[in-house]
């Protein structure tokens, strides 16, 4: 892991959330500044602020991106009670010329009373459909019949969780065994020991959403829940951010020894449960293809969590500030990897302390007769392979892509253009 | 190549305390916690606090947005070529023939085996040029380090060669790990050549030929026997006492240990030390006794002064025949993916790994793969190496890349159309389908008709083929004329992907047909279009107005019937509207137009049925 960008972000308060759009070349950030920033990625790596508006009359909790199918659409929902929905307009105007893109609110989503905690956009397999959550303990489903025509939502589904929500994760599985399914957390920290996740599930018989099932083991405050990505696995994950993170599988009990037509039983089985973080943690989220979980929690920190092939989990690597003021640039290439490990590595072995250990000393202290010199005349290797047919083409995009250690090569060695070869 | 990655100690069920930590300058973790979001390659973290009841002291202490990189070796340039070249290695491994047994397919594996070397070699030393031109020494000494790691690989690489692919009986396997040390050990100066006579070929080759096989192994451990038998003889006879250099070769030759450890720094390290002792101590050394003499040499050689690190675990496992050990402790131990992916790779088709089965099925391999081909997922161009690994990975391979290749930046159309090649090669329909509709929203989006309308063919969108298709009609109206002539015109039978694509395609050919002064035909086409209900109801009146001019014609081109039918439809179609009484002066005006519109039409129709009927009554009449 290494740090490739920073980029001064220039909110004027706490932001809340940051977030990759799906092809990872735009983000989003939000803020207690009441605004949302949307950054895109040049063709040379730079990141550029290409809008920023005010989006709110409160904090700002989440933003969230639609899936590119339905254009550039986003998300957000806010202390002042509403969520809104946001679409990028292609227009002729001096905007594209300043590299400034203009973004009109859609909806405003007002139906909550309370500040809405969480919205998130539903699998694209669902049409463009969204769910919100608030303090008030209902969740709200929202769907645009016509994807042309954003400014047309409609509330199809309210389902009441009676503690107040903090968070909600739709089910990304588009297997058609598996129903429309959302996870709701709540982080209601009152002495009453009531579960606080529950799972609905959409019944196509009734139109409806009915509960399917309460974590009964999951009592302290929930504060980010997350399903993995399905894998074509017949079960489901899923991540609790609480006092710990936990990891749940939830294996669909068959049908047929169930009640039919009754919402879907799961047989529930705690898989992994890591309290690292010391307290609370506050978010989990996994990458695109579910095989590792980070979560960040009360230590400041961002673990990663990850399954071997014998289905252990364990932490992998850990984010962590290390205190020091930052300094002026705004954006920096940090193209000097660093990597704060201390991880015994085969270097270490090879340049530890002992003498005679290297394979090769430093390059600073050749010495004639020495092993260094004799280097040159290492035997010859193995005859090379015939050079390899497959090749691909390049993206022409990518010839201009800023490579790592591209500052130390004041000349190109063995000239090897990036598209060569690749 | 950096230390150690993220996701790498997942192998096994390794407690290590130390774990690969990220330090985020900036970020104050005492105080604040991190935001975070996944990306394809790349991760966003940024401080927050997340305690909302607590008021937040406002301004934050650091306002930067971090993108965090996983894996730091994709983008080294030199590596680069190393990825590429063992991607054409790796898919040829794949496919050979699984038929071959015994020999031939040993020596094919030991083939594919020394090509891997050979890549690695060939990097190392354009690592080696790149450190030597390397302006600061801080570069340098990055870049010397990486020509450390890529050595230490290729010294892993080559021992479990020996040990694993060739599998080297008694006899020959001296002879391989004495090549083997010879490549590793670079001190091949001409001093420790006449001191260790392992290192002087003309001594060693003439006595260990086996031309033909015609010496057995026993004859040979016969004929060691005898020399060494001799040698010992002339030690204790003290026959070189007066030279305590010559006693000192003889006793190195008879493969004591103090008297070879004595020259502990002409021996560069532990192993160096074990295949010179095993040279004049049993040079017939048994593959399962390997072990024994490994351990040893590494406890005499370090001499309780130092403890073995991560390559003599390393190469410990190995002399132990423990595969498992060895990819596990190279996990741990190199700084990516690739040198267990592929190694690993290799053994199973050799047909070494028994298999470790996750709970969804894969395998150590497998699991070794994809983390391999995720990595290169994450550079803008390597991915497209990964495609293949993922290729090769039976249980989760498929669904990974489906994962992973919607998510490739369809930044031009050129690389779009790669990707769909890609998806369409693997029947990948739903990532194709999602991958032209992201096209045609894009392509509507910027008014590219043309392009949103092909995207949406190629996606077989129905329900967006239908709506561009109403944007290119709504222009018609608007403009008179079409745009992207050659899509319509040459629609075929994309035509049927939905009815207004049909419609489309039916009324743009009217147009031509009609241009090409063809009228009859223009005109049965024109009905057919409403009769058939093809045409949507709104346009209806557009395409009565189009019959107005046929209807003028000097010769009568609908027939009485056809006229009989048009009359219909624009009863139809005016039946059904409601009489506007609202005061909107626009939509009086707009009533208006549409009255006279339908006043004019009925008018012509009347006309032309009745030069119809005069026209059909005469020609029945004669």
């Amino acid at each position: 892991m290494f740090v490739a960008r920073s980029i001064a972000a220039d909110h004027k308060d706490l932001i809340h959330d940051v977030s990759f759009d799906f092809h990872g070349r735009r983000m989003a950030t939000c803020s207690s500044d009441q605004s949302v920033k949307v950054w895109d990625k040049s063709e040379s790596g730079d990141w550029h602020c290409t809008a920023s508006w005010k989006t709110h009359s409160g904090s700002v909790w989440r933003v969230t991106w639609a899936h590119p199918e339905f254009g550039q659409v986003l998300a957000s929902c806010s202390f002042d009670r509403t969520a809104a929905v946001w679409e990028e307009i292609v227009g002729e105007s001096n905007d594209k010329l300043r590299g400034q893109s203009h973004w009109v609110k859609r909806t405003t989503l007002v139906d909550s009373r309370t500040s809405v905690t969480d919205v998130k956009f539903a699998p694209k397999h669902m049409g463009l459909m969204l769910a919100t959550c608030s303090a008030d303990g209902i969740v709200r489903i929202y769907e645009a019949p016509d994807v042309m025509n954003l400014s047309q939502w409609s509330l199809q589904h309210e389902i009441s969780c009676k503690l107040s929500c903090s968070c909600i994760s739709w089910n990304p599985s588009s297997s058609r065994a598996h129903s429309p399914m959302i996870a709701v957390g709540s982080d209601d920290s009152s002495p009453n020991a009531m579960a606080k996740v529950q799972i609905f599930e959409y019944n196509e018989n009734t139109r409806k959403y009915a509960k399917a099932e309460t974590l009964m083991t999951v009592t302290d405050p929930v504060h980010d829940i997350a399903f993995a990505p399905n894998l074509g696995r017949s079960f489901h994950i899923l991540a609790i951010a609480t006092k710990d993170v936990r990891i749940f599988t939830l294996k669909p009990v068959r049908k047929e020894l169930t009640s039919s037509g009754g919402p879907t039983k799961f047989e529930l089985h705690i898989v992994a449960q890591f309290d690292n973080h010391n307290s609370q943690v506050w978010r989990v989220s996994w990458n695109i293809t579910g095989t590792v979980l980070a979560s960040s929690g009360d230590d400041g920190c961002v673990r990663l969590w990850k399954a071997n092939y014998m289905d252990n989990w364990k932490c992998t690597g850990i984010l962590k500030g290390n205190g020091s003021p930052v300094n002026g640039s705004s954006q920096q290439g940090n193209s000097n990897p660093s990597l704060g490990s201390n991880i015994p590595s085969l270097q270490n072995s090879l340049n530890g302390s002992s003498a005679g250990r290297y394979f090769f000393p430093p390059l600073d202290s050749p010495r004639a007769g020495s092993r260094w010199s004799s280097y040159a005349q290492l035997l010859p290797p193995p005859p090379l392979p015939p050079l390899v047919e497959h090749s691909c083409d390049a993206d022409t995009a990518n010839l201009q892509y800023p490579h790592p250690r591209r500052r130390y090569l004041s000349r190109p060695l063995n000239p090897l253009p990036e598209n060569e070869g690749v | 190549m950096g230390f150690h990655q993220f996701g790498q100690a997942c192998l096994e069920l390794l407690t290590l305390d130390d774990l690969p930590t990220l330090l985020i300058p900036g970020v104050n973790s005492k105080k604040h916690q991190m935001c975070f979001d996944w990306g394809p390659g790349e991760m966003l973290v940024c401080e927050t606090s997340f305690n909302k009841k607590e008021k937040s002291e406002m301004v934050p202490s650091c306002p930067f947005i971090y993108i965090i990189r996983k894996d730091v070796d994709v983008y080294s340039q030199v590596l680069r070529k190393l990825f590429n070249e063992s991607h054409g290695i790796f898919v040829g491994l794949q496919r050979i023939e699984e038929e071959l047994t015994g020999k031939s397919r040993k020596s094919q594996l030991v083939r594919v085996s020394k090509n891997y070397r050979s890549v690695i070699r060939a990097c190392m030393e354009e690592m080696h040029q790149v450190a030597i031109a390397a302006k600061d020494p801080a570069s340098g000494r990055q870049f010397s380090s990486q020509v450390s790691i890529l050595s230490a690989m290729e010294l892993i690489w080559n021992l479990c060669e020996i040990l694993f692919i060739e599998v080297a009986p008694a006899g020959p396997l001296l002879l391989h790990l004495l090549d083997w040390v010879r490549l590793h050990v670079c001190e091949v100066d001409s001093l420790s050549a006449d001191v260790l006579g392992s290192e002087n070929p003309s001594k060693h080759e003439s006595f260990w030929n086996l031309p033909g096989n015609t010496q057995t192994l026993t004859e040979l451990e016969l004929k060691w026997q005898h020399w060494h038998e001799e040698c010992e003889r002339y030690l204790q006879d003290c026959t070189f006492a007066s030279n305590p250099h010559l006693e000192s070769l003889c006793k190195i030759m008879l493969g004591d240990e103090a008297a070879l450890l004595e020259q502990k720094e002409l021996l560069s390290n532990w192993y160096h030390f074990l295949v010179t002792r095993l040279l004049y101590s049993n040079p017939t050394v048994k593959p399962i006794d390997l072990q024994y003499y490994a351990q040893s040499s590494l406890d005499l050689f370090l001499g309780g002064e130092s403890s073995p690190e991560p390559l003599d675990n390393i190469l410990m496992a190995a002399f132990e025949f423990d595969i498992h050990q060895v990819i596990k402790e190279c996990s741990i131990a190199l700084s990516n993916w690739w040198f267990v992916a592929h190694l690993t790779d290799l053994l199973d088709h050799c047909k070494l790994l028994q298999s470790h089965n996750l709970y969804f099925g894969s395998n150590m391999r497998e699991f070794l793969l994809l983390e391999y081909a995720s990595g290169l997922f994450a550079h803008p161009s390597l991915w497209q190496l990964g495609v293949d690994y993922f290729d090769y990975c039976p249980e989760l391979g498929r669904v990974s890349l489906e994962l992973h290749i919607e998510r490739i930046p369809l930044n031009t159309e050129q690389k779009a159309l790669k990707v769909l090649r890609i998806c369409e090669q693997r029947q990948m329909t739903e990532q194709v389908r999602s991958i032209c509709k992201i096209l045609a929203m894009k392509a509507v989006r910027n008014n590219r008709l043309g392009s949103a309308l092909s995207w949406s063919i190629r996606a077989k969108d129905a329900a967006f083929a239908t709506l561009v298709s109403d944007r290119f009609l709504r222009d018609y109206c608007e403009r008179g004329c079409f745009s992207d002539l050659d899509l319509i015109d040459n629609l075929g039978p994309a035509m049927m992907l939905s009815d207004r694509l049909t419609f489309l395609g039916k009324y743009r050919e009217f147009h031509r047909v009609y241009g090409e002064k063809r009228f009859a035909d223009a005109a049965s086409l024109l009905l057919s279009l409403m009769t058939s209900q093809i045409a949507p109801r709104s346009f209806w009146m557009t395409l009565l107005t189009d019959a107005l001019p046929l209807l003028e014609q000097k010769q009568v081109i609908f027939s009485a019937e056809q006229t009989y039918e048009l009359m219909q439809c624009l009863e139809d179609l005016t039946s059904g509207k409601p009489v506007h009484g609202g005061s909107d002066t626009q939509q009086c005006q707009d009533d208006d137009i549409e009255t006279t519109k339908v006043e004019m039409l009925r008018l012509a129709l009347a006309r032309n049925l009745a030069r119809a009927i005069v026209r059909e009554g005469s020609l029945e009449g004669s």
